[in-house]
């Protein structure tokens, strides 16, 4: 994936969220964005995700830029997927028809052929005998790895993540991560906002870290994490690795 | 002994035994028979109840226009009410202030007052001289302000997070009202348009002021014609009773189903 950031702004009435945001990486697998609370990185994911307009600035994913229109931006999000911290299922849908009703109502597929690659998906995420169960019926990280089966099943070219982990036990977490991984490994490309660093640290190859509505240092993960330049960062790794 | 008239405090959990519900619900209930006994003791009235029992269909029929008069007033409420909910939601502005305006009129007056108004204002200008149609139409638009107000709920009710979800998927807007927020709102409006059809039973007796031979009505006219005052009107009592105890049970039944099931 190639990415382009460029003096991003976004207001919200009088709040200024993100105050000229600037990230540049040529060709990353996997971007993570780590930050204070309230830094910015959710509304960075959104504007990426293509699911609200910046205020100024713009946005380029692989050298076409974050389309206007509404009418193109939903075409837009068609080609992306987009993982939240929680409640991303449909409470009265099955999981099942979570993961088929987008493929046969956005993307046209037929409902026999959605049912279908949605078993597999569920198969593939071991939960091929809870299709019929509804959100209510499933366990925190089941629930998340139907989130995921769904935004896998249109084949996106790129999946956006945030906090996917951070309403999960360690336990579930672990597995949601593992998961994860396995997706960035067969080659998917991803952003990720996560607070856990050892994972964004062993996953990622990309990290820029999001302060006050910036990027405050961006830079390879390995050297971003071993080596943080601005003491600033040096400080929430350092509390971020306390706990 | 105890146990079975007095509510378990230190363990509550165990909840309330069905015979302690029965034996405690007959001493209630024999209590207020009592009391309405002795009424009619230092009443010294005059059962008559042979005279009323002769008017029997005359109730039956009465009941029966009730039921369809709510029933199809129920119907149009829905679709007023869904309307009226859609237009408080839409993108032109005064569509929205026109519902806005109806429900508030509409909840801010009473029932009497719209139906003296509708029937001797409006229907007479319009030539509409069907009261059984005028009678629909003003129960119509009485209960769909407040069946507006039960969409609404309900559609709030779909949190913000399932529509941004929804749109990161890609639907449009109006498919994510029809598969997401439509079934949902639905489901959960449903408990308290049932207590909403109940009321609506309750009020249609408002109708009688008008004529319209419904179960009121007729039990007043069984009242002037055998002048046995409470032989006319227990049966009324009974009779919307035996039709709102049932719907009011089904809404709480409901409403404990959806809780746990969403
Ligand atoms: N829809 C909104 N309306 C108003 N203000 C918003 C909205 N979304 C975000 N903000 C504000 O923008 C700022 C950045 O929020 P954002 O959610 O991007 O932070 P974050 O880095 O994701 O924080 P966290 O780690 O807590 O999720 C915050 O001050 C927040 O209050
Ligand atoms: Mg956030």
């Amino acid at each position: 994936m190639k990415l382009s950031l460029e003096s991003i702004t976004k207001t919200y009435g009088a709040h200024r969220a993100l105050k000229g945001l600037d990230l540049k990486l040529e060709s990353s697998r996997c971007l993570t964005l780590i930050g204070p609370s309230g830094g910015g990185k959710s509304t960075t994911l959104r504007l990426i995700a293509g699911l609200e307009k910046a205020s100024g600035g713009s946005i380029q994913v692989n050298n076409k830029p974050v389309p206007q229109t509404e009418e193109e931006l939903r075409r837009y999000r068609k080609s992306i997927g987009v993982v939240f911290q929680s409640y991303n299922l449909f409470p009265h849908f099955d999981a099942l028809t979570n993961i088929a009703l987008p493929l046969e109502k956005v993307h046209g597929v037929s409902r026999e052929e959605s049912r279908d690659r949605a078993q597999s998906l569920l198969s593939q995420f071991k939960l091929a005998t809870h299709g019929r169960k509804k959100p209510s019926e499933l366990s925190g990280g089941q629930n998340q790895r139907v989130a995921i089966a769904r935004s896998l099943a249109h084949n996106p070219d790129l999946i956006l993540f945030d906090e996917p982990t951070s309403a999960l036990d360690p336990e579930m977490s672990a597995q949601i991560l593992d998961v994860i991984e396995e997706l960035i490994q067969s080659g998917k490309d991803c952003v990720i906002v996560t607070h856990q660093m050892g994972f964004a640290k062993r996953a990622s190859d990309y990290a820029a870290f999001i302060s006050r509505g910036k990027v405050e240092e961006s830079g390879k993960s390995l050297e971003l994490f071993d080596n943080p330049q601005c003491p600033e960062l040096a400080q929430f790794l350092e509390r971020e690795l306390k706990y | 002994m105890r146990a079975l008239l007095f509510l378990d405090t230190e363990n509550e959990s165990t909840g309330i035994s069905s015979l302690a519900k029965a034996v405690s619900f007959a001493l209630a209930f024999s209590f207020l028979c009592l009391l309405a006994m002795a009424a009619f003791a230092s009443l010294e009235y005059d059962w008559n109840w042979s005279a009323v029992y002769r008017y029997k269909t005359k109730f039956i029929d009465g009941w029966l226009v009730t039921i369809q008069v709510s029933s199809v007033s129920l119907v149009v409420a829905c679709l007023i009410g869904g309307l009226s909910a859609l237009a408080a939601r839409s993108p032109f502005l005064p569509l929205r202030y026109l519902s806005k305006i109806y429900i508030e009129g509409t909840r801010g007056t009473p029932l009497l007052v719209q139906i003296l108004l509708i029937f001797y204002v409006f229907a007479d200008a319009a030539h509409l001289d069907n009261r059984y149609v005028v009678g629909v139409l003003v129960l119509s638009l009485f209960s769909g302000a407040y069946v507006s107000e039960i969409f609404r709920a309900g559609i709030e009710s779909v949190g913000s997070s399932q529509l941004l979800s929804a749109k990161a998927i890609g639907f449009t807007p109006y498919q994510t009202f029809r598969y997401i927020v439509f079934p949902q709102a639905l489901r959960r409006s449903l408990p308290a348009l049932a207590g909403q059809f109940a009321n609506l039973i309750k009020d249609s007796s408002l109708l009688s002021i008008i004529a319209i031979g419904e179960f009121t009505l007729n039990a007043q006219e069984v009242n002037t014609s055998t002048l046995s005052t409470f032989e006319s009107f227990f049966p009324l009592a009974v009779g919307y009773l035996i039709l709102t105890l049932p719907i009011f049970y089904l809404s709480r039944h409901l409403e404990k189903r959806l809780a746990f099931d969403l």
